[in-house]
């Protein structure tokens, strides 16, 4: 279990705090979905629960950050990796930089861990396998697309196995099929028992796969729920935050006196084959 | 600066990179002035690569790029830059000056524009972003979202006669999405062609007037959003493992046709009503 409690931070040099007084505890299995406007706070949250700040990223803690029950403020980050993993955003940041092909890319966190051998190519053959990026380990990295390059840093990331995991719009960049992949990946880790936390603004994937959503504005969180319910609550659109297709759709034929029930008939088709 | 847009075209298009992956094959499409053109298709489809054909950043291995009918092939990038202006899909690879302010002047600047008309060039273009607010920020300390304003902010100041975005949504919240759709609007309006890369199928059937999908390099289908995501073609978009918008599968499955747009939906439904 992941937990933060009574948890601010202020990023150093900053006027004000990014974070005030986050209450959130991701159980084992869960799948608990951060959405918010832009500059809520989403990032900074992801990078404290994945402890990346204070140590990575200077500012100043308070509160409490737990994981499985230990409290993990002053734990050295080569401690911490092996417990939480962190998604960036933007894939470029996640990329070794060095690996001269896909497959050393995919390998690569695990051969600094001194991972066996046997071990590393059996975990990085199932990743790419998950992601369905087998056919990509001779290209070089950075020639790819922004999707596939997506694809290939979160195969670097299951390949360590975190026992929980950290996601900073891990699909921003994917077409449907990448995003549905991903998100049945990330089912299978929480049904194994990973704890997820996933700060997305893909409403329609966040409907699908969350148990639970929170809502964060001007870095405090102020909506929590079950995920279909907190999507669909109406104050989200007064603070920017996409609703689901379906439940925009409903509302624009609510508005026209029109009976939105009828939004149901789209779910389901027109799906791949 | 100029307001009229410019007939871009590719004929024969196609690129292989130097490690041998093939991206474009025999590409060919015309794209008249004040087009709303967007693309679509797999990560890795060849969406990117063919954008950057269009001003010169990648120069074809077969087939060959127009502008206003006139071969590009001797032209130089900077010149190009002039009459098309590429947001790239990452703004940290565009971004380079320590002010918001500085950077979007960059490109206007270089284009000889001086004082009153290149302050209000930069003005104008920050409004447009909604970064008004932030013209003496530091670029890195705004968000990832805000960050690809920004840089949309730079092209859009240079009015070039084209326009290409590269994942124009990504990231932005349902407020950035809105401003991204008023902005294709407005320079559509202005008759300057607005191309962009897309995944988020939803915002290309509201917000252009051209579809074009790709799939393995090269143009699967090419037509009108109501052409491209009427219920025949689904089954050449899941190959491409595209979903149609959820407007269009509930107004097939309610048969009323291809209703790709939520008004096209809502306007059907209240027809038969």
């Amino acid at each position: 279990m992941l937990a933060l409690a009574g948890l601010s931070y202020r990023y150093a040099g900053a006027p004000r705090p990014s974070l005030i007084d986050i209450d959130l505890q991701i159980g084992d299995g869960e799948v608990v979905g951060l959405v918010g406007p832009n500059e809520a706070g989403k990032s900074t949250v992801c990078l404290v629960a994945s402890g990346l700040a204070p140590r990575a990223i200077r500012g100043t803690l308070s509160g409490t950050l737990t994981i499985d029950g230990e409290d993990v403020v002053d734990w050295p980050m080569h401690q911490l990796i092996g417990r939480v993993g962190i998604a960036f955003q933007n894939p470029r940041t996640q990329l070794s930089g060095v690996a001269a092909t896909v497959y050393e890319e995919v390998c690569f966190g695990l051969m600094n861990l001194g991972v066996p051998r046997d071990e590393v190519v059996a975990r990085a053959g199932e990743a790419l396998e998950l992601l369905r990026i087998g056919d990509l380990v001779e290209r070089d990295p950075n020639l790819l697309s922004g999707g596939q390059m997506q694809l290939v840093a979160l195969a670097g990331l299951l390949a360590l196995r975190p026992a929980h995991l950290v996601l900073d719009e891990p699909t921003a960049q994917l077409d449907p099929e990448g995003t549905r992949l991903v998100a049945g990946a990330l089912r299978d880790l929480a049904a194994a028992g990973t704890a997820l936390l996933i700060a997305e603004h893909k409403a329609d994937m966040l409907d699908g796969l969350c148990d639970r959503v929170v809502v964060l504005d001007a870095g405090r969180i102020t909506i929590e729920g079950p995920a279909g319910a907190v999507l669909a609550d109406p104050r989200l659109a007064d603070l920017g935050v996409e609703p689901p297709s379906r439940v925009r759709l409903a509302r624009a034929l609510e508005a026209r006196g029109l009976d939105p029930t009828v939004v149901a008939l789209g779910a389901g088709a027109g799906g791949p084959a | 600066m100029t307001e009229r847009g410019v007939e871009l075209a590719v004929e024969g298009l196609g690129h292989v990179y130097p490690d041998g992956t093939r991206a474009l094959d025999d590409v060919s499409l015309v794209i008249p002035p004040g087009a709303r053109l967007a693309i679509v298709g797999q990560n890795g489809s060849g969406k990117t690569t063919l954008v950057r054909h269009l001003n010169g950043l990648l120069r074809p291995t077969e087939g060959r790029v127009l502008i206003d009918g006139r071969d590009i092939a001797g032209e130089r990038v900077a010149a190009l830059a002039r009459r098309v202006g590429l947001v790239f899909q990452d703004p940290d690879r565009q971004i380079f000056s320590g002010r918001v302010r500085t950077e979007v002047a960059f490109g206007p600047r270089n284009l000889g524009l001086r004082d009153a008309s290149l302050d209000e060039a930069v003005a104008t273009a920050l409004e447009a972003v909604g970064l008004a607010g932030e013209a003496d920020t530091n670029p890195y300390d705004l968000g990832f979202s805000r960050r690809k304003l920004l840089a949309l902010a730079s092209v859009l100041a240079m009015g070039t006669p084209a326009v290409v975005l590269d994942e124009p949504t990504t990231g932005q919240d349902a407020m950035g999405v809105a401003r991204v759709q008023a902005i294709v609007a407005q320079l559509a309006a202005a008759g300057r062609t607005v191309i962009a890369i897309s995944h988020d199928m939803r915002f290309v059937a509201e917000a252009f007037e051209r579809v074009v999908v790709m799939r393995a390099g090269r143009v699967v289908l090419d037509g009108s959003p109501t052409e491209v995501f009427a219920e025949p073609n689904w089954p050449a978009l899941a190959s491409t493992y595209l979903e149609p918008p959820l407007a269009a599968r509930v107004g097939a499955a309610a048969g009323l046709g291809s209703t790709p747009s939520e008004s096209s939906l809502v306007d059907a439904l209240a027809a038969r009503a």
